[in-house]
């Protein structure tokens, strides 16, 4: 009975899921052709492999309750050596189920690796930089930078280059395509392509050291005349963004001038490559440290202290800032903007 | 030598020296038991860490030390040596034989596991602190430039263990090949002593390149070697072939023998010969050979390509074949048997659809385009442990109740049995069902924590909460250890068993076989019991029995190498030095001590008879 319980409890579990979890982030929930075909060869291999469960189980229950000792049954059992048509049948009959699975598998085992576009199909490059603990992105073709948030367009073919500066990252967004590591001195390529305009939630899957799990990044996809509107304004970003208007944020300038600009490139001045992330567009951002809220409090908090929010990561802590300091370079930072 | 036979001492020195495999045995089962316990308080810390969202009861660093010392401790420092105690104990007497070929190096090798597994987890206390890399340790995170000297505990102390393995497969390989008695051919030996000859075939191919791989990871970390560094014409990629050509094949050196357990169970308790006894043979044999062709598949996403993807991705589809064999043979041995249930037995039952569970994820993982998804998130985690909790687990605890009263003497309690086994099972189901979907839904593996509003917390909660229940089912079977000693012994053959192991007394004489017994077919004492008078012909007549010396230069050979790491660790080369030599110096003693051994002569042979 166990196993007819166990059984019935992993399809009504099945059924609930299919199309459940977080609908940016789950794989079960995809958004995007190639997580679209990971998902239908995930379905396909478990429509098999539970039936292969379920006759197993079948057996099982029927060998369980009928070959069971009764009381005073002390018979002894017939001693069968051994059945060559069974042995013929159960081993002819997994090949065939297998090859169900392994014939799509190999078709777009290469399909997915081929990353040139179909015809008349726009592409976007984007080199990725896996880091301890945090992403960096680069546009060649735009000759710019962001961090954290992965801008892309819709309906357009984006391929990957996928590079490491220190140890292994795994660059996943499950809700749009499966994972490729990206590994220091190899260069990976990977390729996906958004529907839908949306925020999907990306993940560092390759165990990275003290906080891989916080190492989230966003893909926010937008249409494409929205994204070229982004490109162009990251490439030219508004004069603000160096001189600001408000005292405040000028005096906060300063003190960003001072303390930030050496180790985070920011419209085109500073940074270095031992860095931080590109902070061009930071006030735009979808969080604090890739995972926190975005907020002026949680802000402060991660100037303050990011080794106790985000353990291990190379930004030394700047509690040194009196109130008004903070304001102000608070108050710059978030008017960091290239967008309207 | 003189023909005394080796007065005891003391208890410790009685063990410390002991060169008789079944004492060999009993260590590798107290040792892989410590480490078990360990690795499974380590378990219950991180699932008490994810039982909820965003908990801060271990810190990040911890948690990282905390996983990688489970993976470590359950792989190498428990499953293993649990399995290899059973082996120690049990092939000798399943193939008739009053040792295994070598005892010297079957002690040594216990005591390099042991020192070995105790250097490894000493870095809780010394150093930087235990290894936080993953039991995998890839590179560059295990590198002297991101992990501290926790990582050096690491590679050493598993050299040291990893060596005693080594030595362990290799006298398993010679005793099998070459210890059999009379009448037991290659096909009348029984499952658990296939498989383990199998799965030591796999240890004498697959550790070495283990060793390569701590080799050039120690000549990195403590010598300035470059293997691994991308800047200085390295490749970390090399590094995960070396462990994953180890790494596959060890999944197998645990599942083999934990099904040949499970042969002999279902057999046994359900009266019948073991269906398809050939088939399982050769299905054995094709798993171990197609375990070494399948390695890639744990690097699918690491950018191999589309040919070496396709490739791995069929042939680690192929294992489901043989593996498939497996199952329908046993399903069909408990076919039109008398299945008494009891606790080893439900334990061998339980087996059954909890492994194919783990075995059709194991599929759906080799299915590379769909592993994009799935590897290296909680559904790994999911797969990994109904393979290992659902297999090699569920056989040791199986085998654990099967060989008990053969092993000391008596049974273990049969109600306390059930209550451990319920609650380990649904436990263990609870635990790990729902991480599949985890996965699925976007949760890497080792991670320190997760966000709330993710939709994880509810799957993680029952998840820990099935942690508790296997947890106090292990509780249920200490309990039972101690409470069971009382109950007397059960006599020689409490199973109403099939084979050599219960043909001898109880408990079993130093020289196990008074006379070596004559094989007639398949489960000789079976045969017995039906064709003959129940009791196994002798193949010789009763003489004066050869024993080996008890040696205490196991010991000290691998305390100079456990010595040894100590110096490498803290740069101290004199240290390092030393200790090798120490136990070069007793190899040399051994070299040229002669040591013939003593015998046990017939006239105690034969009182020892009577008092059975």
């Amino acid at each position: 009975m166990r196993g007819v319980w166990r059984l019935l409890s992993f399809l009504a579990i099945m059924l609930f899921l299919a199309g459940c979890g977080q609908e940016n982030l789950s794989a079960l929930d995809p958004q995007g052709p190639v997580a679209d075909m990971q998902f239908d060869l995930l379905m396909l291999s478990l429509l098999v492999m539970v039936f292969v469960v379920l006759v197993v189980v079948v057996i099982f229950i029927y060998v369980l309750i009928k070959y069971r000792e009764r009381q005073g049954d002390t018979h002894i059992p017939k001693q069968v050596e051994g059945n060559h048509r069974l042995e013929i049948i159960w081993t002819t009959i997994p090949i065939l189920l297998l090859l169900i699975i392994a014939v799509p598998n190999v078709v777009l085992t290469f399909d997915l690796a081929d990353t040139e576009p179909e015809e008349d199909q726009d592409v976007l490059e984007v080199t990725v930089t896996g880091h301890q603990f945090w992403w960096e992105f680069e546009y060649p073709e735009y000759d710019i930078e962001a961090g954290q948030d992965l801008y892309i367009p819709t309906d357009t073919r984006v391929v990957f280059q996928l590079e490491a500066s220190d140890v292994i990252h795994s660059f996943w967004v499950p809700a749009l395509a499966g994972k490729q590591d990206t590994v220091p001195g190899i260069t990976n390529e990977m390729w996906l392509e958004a529907e839908d305009e949306g925020i999907y939630q990306g993940r560092c899957t390759e165990f990275c050291g003290e906080s891989h799990w916080l190492m989230d990044f966003n893909v926010i996809a937008v249409d494409p005349d929205t994204f070229e509107a982004w490109a162009d304004s990251m490439a030219n970003p508004p004069q603000e963004l160096t001189e600001p208007q408000s005292e405040v944020a000028a005096e906060g300038r300063a003190i960003y001038e001072e303390s930030c600009l050496s180790c985070h490139a920011t419209a085109g001045e500073g940074g270095n490559p031992q860095g931080g992330p590109d902070l061009t567009n930071f006030g735009e951002r979808s969080n604090i440290a890739g995972f926190l809220e975005f907020n002026e409090d949680n802000l402060e908090e991660w100037i303050r202290d990011p080794q106790k929010l985000k353990p291990g990561n190379s930004m030394p802590g700047f509690d040194h800032f009196d109130d008004d300091e903070m304001e102000a370079l608070v108050e710059y930072m978030m008017g960091l903007k290239v967008q309207d | 030598m003189s023909n005394q036979k080796s007065q005891s001492k003391s208890t410790l020195w009685d063990w410390l020296t002991t060169v008789d495999h079944k004492k060999v045995g009993i260590l590798y089962l107290l040792g892989g038991a410590f480490f078990f316990v360990i690795a499974g308080i380590q378990a219950m810390l991180m699932r008490i860490q994810l039982m909820f969202p965003e908990a801060s009861f271990l810190p990040y660093q911890s948690f990282n030390e905390m996983f990688t010392m489970h993976g470590t401790n359950m792989i190498f420092l428990a499953a293993m040596p649990l399995l290899f105690g059973f082996m120690n104990y049990i092939i000798p007497l399943q193939i008739g034989a009053r040792d295994v070929a070598f005892p010297f190096l079957n002690a040594l090798g216990f005591w390099f596991f042991l020192l070995g597994g105790i250097f490894v987890n000493l870095s809780f206390f010394l150093g930087d602190g235990p290894p936080d890399a993953g039991w995998t340790s890839y590179v560059p995170l295990a590198s002297d430039q991101y992990a501290g000297s926790g990582l050096d505990f690491f590679v050493l102390g598993l050299q040291i263990s990893g060596l005693g393995t080594l030595i362990g497969g290799i006298n398993f390989l010679v005793t099998v090949i070459n210890m059999r008695a009379p009448g037991m051919s290659m096909m009348r030996m029984p499952l658990f002593t296939w498989t383990s000859f199998v799965a030591s075939m796999l240890i004498l191919f697959a550790f070495p390149a283990l060793t390569v791989g701590y080799l050039l990871l120690m000549l990195e970390r403590l010598f300035g070697a470059n293997f691994f560094i991308p800047d200085m014409g390295g490749n970390v990629v090399i590094w995960q072939h070396l462990f994953w050509i180890f790494g596959h094949p060890e999944v197998y050196i645990l599942i083999l023998p934990s099904f040949g357990i499970f042969s002999e169970v279902i057999a046994t308790f359900a009266k019948k010969r073991l269906f398809g006894y050939t088939a399982m043979v050769f299905a054995t044999l094709v798993i171990g050979f197609l375990g070494f062709m399948v390695w890639a598949h744990h690097m699918f996403t690491v950018g191999m390509g589309p040919i070496a993807n396709a490739v791995f991705a069929v042939a680690t589809m192929a294992i489901a074949v043989p593996t498939g064999i497996k199952i329908f043979n046993w399903l069909f041995t408990l076919w039109g048997g008398r299945i008494k249930i009891n606790t080893a037995n439900l334990f061998a039952l339980a087996f059954i659809p909890s492994f194919v569970m783990g075995g059709v994820t194991g599929v759906m993982l080799a299915v590379s385009a769909a592993n994009y998804q799935m590897h290296d998130t909680y559904f790994v985690v999911a797969h990994f442990h109904y393979v290992i909790v659902g297999g090699v687990v569920l056989a040791l605890f199986s085998a654990a109740f099967y060989w008990w009263p053969r092993m000391f003497g008596y049974k273990l309690n049969e109600p306390l049995g059930k209550w451990f086994f319920w609650l380990f099972l649904i436990g263990f189901h609870l635990t790990f069902f729902f991480q599949h979907f985890l996965g699925l839904m976007g949760m890497p593996r080792r991670v320190a924590s997760y966000l709330e509003g993710q939709g994880f917390s509810d799957m993680n909660f029952i998840s820990s909460i099935g942690a508790f229940m296997m947890a106090i089912g292990f509780i249920f079977f200490l309990v039972n250890v101690f409470v069971s000693i009382r109950s007397g012994n059960p006599g020689a053959d409490p199973w109403d068993g099939r084979t050599l192991e219960w043909t001898i007394p109880s408990p079993t004489p130093e020289y196990n076989f008074a006379q070596t017994p004559l094989t007639r077919d398949l489960d000789p004492l079976w045969y017995e019991k039906m064709h003959g008078d129940g009791r196994m012909k002798a193949s010789e007549p009763l003489g004066d029995i050869h024993m080996p010396n008890a040696t205490i230069l196991p010991f000290l050979m691998a305390v100079g190498l456990f010595v040894s790491a100590f110096g490498f660790v803290y740069h101290n080369h004199w240290v390092a030095a030393g200790g090798i030599a120490f136990t070069f110096a007793c190899m040399f003693v051994r070299s040229i001590k002669e040591d013939h051994g003593y015998h046990i002569h017939k006239e105690e042979i034969l009182s020892d008879k009577e008092v059975e």
